[in-house]
């Protein structure tokens, strides 16, 4: 496969604050590729450097070969584009948006009417189509903004977030669909912040983390740096110190890593099995209450864990 | 191909706000409410043809020894106006003063000695010494000050229009070697004299010279004001306008219009074109309802179209001014409620500016309002395109200077906005 995207040390600056510190990363033709980081990572930054909104401090990416600093115009031709937001406009019809949205890509005639029926047919809105958009609830929303991104049937699709804030039967629906596009050929870049997602959809996963891409690879070479070590996660009541038991339990022998965050403790361990009744019975003897436990496997989340010391969502 | 999409941003935008039942009632429902107001508050719509305002109490003091102090107190004294005006004459300035202060006039109206002669010079008197009229106002009665101010504008204008031609046919004359420039000024003040009372003896010296078959039109206060109304609920539009650049930006539609192909510049056009589409559909409508509702007269058709354009196109670009320099939608709401007012009363959309400081009547030049308004009275009073000539430019002028520098601005800061 060859690359459709070529990222080189991306830089992108607002005054002191370094928000995208030199990044590189290639996307394949026909993957996903997703860049999976907690909020103010740096993703969205990102999307909008190549998709050519913004420019970039230093470095260039090109897609198919075009420059987004040099061909901006040649790059938009060849993206698209499903933003984070929804934005779509709400006081015309989901037929009128796609209309508009279509004529901008330059689409027209029949071709547009037909590629919109296509679209509507896709998104199942077909039957609402001349409904205005704020009527709609906030899953249509969702699939009418992808429906946009996909009106001009693009070489690669950059998806922002594309789940943000939605019920699970529509976040699901959404997942099915972009598998669908990418088995219908489409090479598909993917920010999320959901570790589940980044590990049901790509083909690899670019790790970001204030502004730093800290690992990139398929799922296995990723969970591979965390080794053969499980997660521990500790939720504690409101009222107790997660930095207390976690100095505490660092010193207890298979404990890899403690790591304190809002009211939870997360210990890497090789053996989760293992370490739970010990380290249950210690926080007893501490006087914490501890309201439930989690044990996980190595996964995205570990990786990140272990990366940065924090958990995913953060 | 790209051109069309300017367009196309144009018209989602006019059909976007053509939507939106607030901005409708803003923009279009609470002009023509205040409209109504007016015809209601001046007895528009109780049958009679009066304007309402009647017997403006106003106070001549003519120490002038000429023909013009004369009949601008013969116009006052007209039987067009006797409906309109209650003028009296009075030999002290300081009396007449007093007066108004007590609220016992609505103006003064002093024509100073040597008045005539500054405009049309007699053999003894060749040189012009400036002599103003003295106009004093009352305050408390803007709208009757304003009214009695248009008179004696129409006159002034009469008198400086007949004034000017009078030299150009001398200068003419000398140039065809039909006068010796001896002969230029005896023949240039017989020339004056006779343009001054030709003009002065027709009903150009009313509220209105554009007359048909003979039949006086009397002054409209709704034509005084409504142009005030529309031109300062115009800046309200423009503003709704410059706003939704920034709320496209929020919302996310800006950005997505610019990673499609299409050039930023465009984008731009089409935003402050769709501001500028929105400005004219509501002068039209607003135009075009009072007339029919009103049967009120804008004047010249084609000077009426001329001003609704350019001055849409000065107030869109204040919008994109605002767009541009201001951070967030809420921002530009507030700035542009508190200009639209502003501008209002600097513009003279509430009362006639001539009452204000002169500094005002400098500073007021940078509003859209005061060209327009003014523009609009004009030939709301039976003014021709030509003398609007100089509004429109000044609009033209304010419109491609604004664009200017609100896209410098936005090229400068980003279109979308982090």
């Amino acid at each position: 496969m060859a690359p459709i995207l070529e990222v080189h040390n991306l830089v992108k600056k607002y005054g002191d604050l370094v928000a995208v510190k030199g990044i590189s990363f290639d996307v394949m033709e026909g993957e996903i590729f997703s860049l999976l980081g907690p909020n103010g990572a740096g993703k969205t930054t990102t999307i909008s450097i190549l998709s050519t909104l913004f420019s970039p401090t230093a470095g260039d990416a090109s897609v198919d070969g075009h420059s987004v600093t040099s061909e901006p115009m040649a790059v938009k031709r060849l993206i698209g584009v499903v933003p984070q937001e929804i934005a779509l406009y709400e006081e015309l019809t989901a037929l009128e948006n796609l209309n508009f949205w279509g004529q901008m890509y330059g689409l027209s005639g029949k071709a547009l009417a037909k590629r919109v029926d296509e679209v509507l047919e896709q998104i199942g809105l077909k039957n609402r189509a001349k409904e205005r958009i704020k009527t709609y609830s906030g899953g249509m929303k969702r699939r009418v903004n992808i429906g946009v991104g996909l009106l001009h049937k693009p070489k690669l699709l950059f998806m922002d977030e594309p789940t943000v804030g939605i019920d699970p039967q529509s976040r699901r629906a959404i997942l099915e669909s972009v598998k669908e596009l990418n088995d219908s050929g489409m090479t598909i870049l993917y920010t999320t912040h959901y570790m589940e997602e980044a590990q049901e959809l790509s083909d690899r996963v670019g790790i970001i983390d204030y502004g730093e891409l800290i690992a990139l690879g398929t799922q296995p070479e990723l969970t591979s740096k965390v080794g053969e070590t499980d997660t521990l996660i500790l939720h504690l009541g409101e009222n107790e110190d997660p930095s207390f038991l976690a100095d505490e339990l660092r010193v207890m022998e298979g404990v890899l890593q403690a790591n304190p965050t809002d009211h939870q403790v997360a210990i890497v361990t090789p053996s989760a099995e293992e370490l739970l009744a010990p380290v249950v019975s210690r926080t007893n003897e501490l006087g914490i209450h501890i309201y439930s436990v989690d044990m996980r496997e190595p996964n995205l989340e570990a990786v990140f864990l272990q990366l940065t010391g924090r958990a995913l969502r953060d | 191909m790209q051109i069309k999409k300017l367009f196309l941003i144009a018209i989602k935008d006019l059909r976007l706000i053509f939507r939106d039942p607030s901005a409708l009632v803003l923009m279009l429902l609470a002009p023509f409410v205040l409209t109504i107001g007016m015809g209601a508050l001046t007895g528009r719509f109780s049958g009679g043809t009066g304007s309402g305002i009647s017997n403006i109490p106003v106070i001549l003091v003519n120490e002038d020894q000429g023909l013009l102090g004369d009949v601008l107190v013969e116009v006052f004294q007209s039987p067009e106006l006797v409906e309109l005006v209650a003028p009296e004459l009075m030999d002290d300035l300081q009396r007449a003063k007093a007066l108004v202060d007590a609220d016992q006039s609505t103006a003064v109206i002093y024509i100073p000695e040597g008045f005539t002669d500054s405009i049309i010079p007699s053999a003894e008197t060749s040189e012009q010494a400036v002599v103003r009229i003295l106009f004093y106002a009352n305050p408390t009665q803007p709208t009757s000050a304003g009214v009695v101010r248009s008179i004696l504008d129409q006159f002034i204008n009469r008198v400086e229009l007949g004034n000017v031609s009078g030299q150009v046919i001398v200068q003419q004359l000398i140039e065809n070697g039909l006068i010796s420039p001896a002969q230029a000024g005896q023949v240039g003040q017989e020339i004056s004299q006779e343009i001054a009372q030709m003009e002065t003896s027709r009903s150009s010296i009313t509220i209105q010279s554009t007359v048909s078959e003979g039949e006086g039109i009397e002054f409209d206060i709704l034509a005084y004001m409504a142009p005030g109304m529309a031109i300062m609920f115009l800046m309200f539009t423009v503003t709704y306008g410059g706003r939704s650049l920034l709320v496209e930006n929020y919302h996310g539609t800006l950005p997505r219009l610019l990673v499609a192909p299409t050039i930023p510049a465009y984008v731009l056009g089409g935003k402050a074109f769709g501001i500028f589409l929105t400005a004219v559909a509501q002068m039209a409508i607003l135009i075009g309802g009072t007339s029919l509702m009103f049967r009120l007269e804008w004047g010249d058709t084609l000077g009426v179209i001329l001003l609704i354009l350019t001055a849409a196109f000065a107030a869109t670009g204040w919008g994109l001014f605002f767009a541009a320099i201001l951070k967030t939608p809420g921002q530009v709401a507030v700035t542009g409620s508190a200009v639209m007012l502003l501008f209002g009363i600097l513009g003279g959309s509430f009362f006639d500016l001539s009452m204000l400081p002169d500094w005002i009547q400098v500073v007021n030049k940078i509003t859209p309002n005061a060209w327009a308004v003014d523009g609009f009275r004009i030939l709301s009073f039976g003014g021709g395109l030509d003398d609007i000539l100089t509004n429109i430019l000044a609009l033209v002028i304010m419109g491609i200077v604004l664009f200017v520098v609100a896209s410098f601005w936005m090229q400068k800061s980003g279109l979308a906005r982090k």
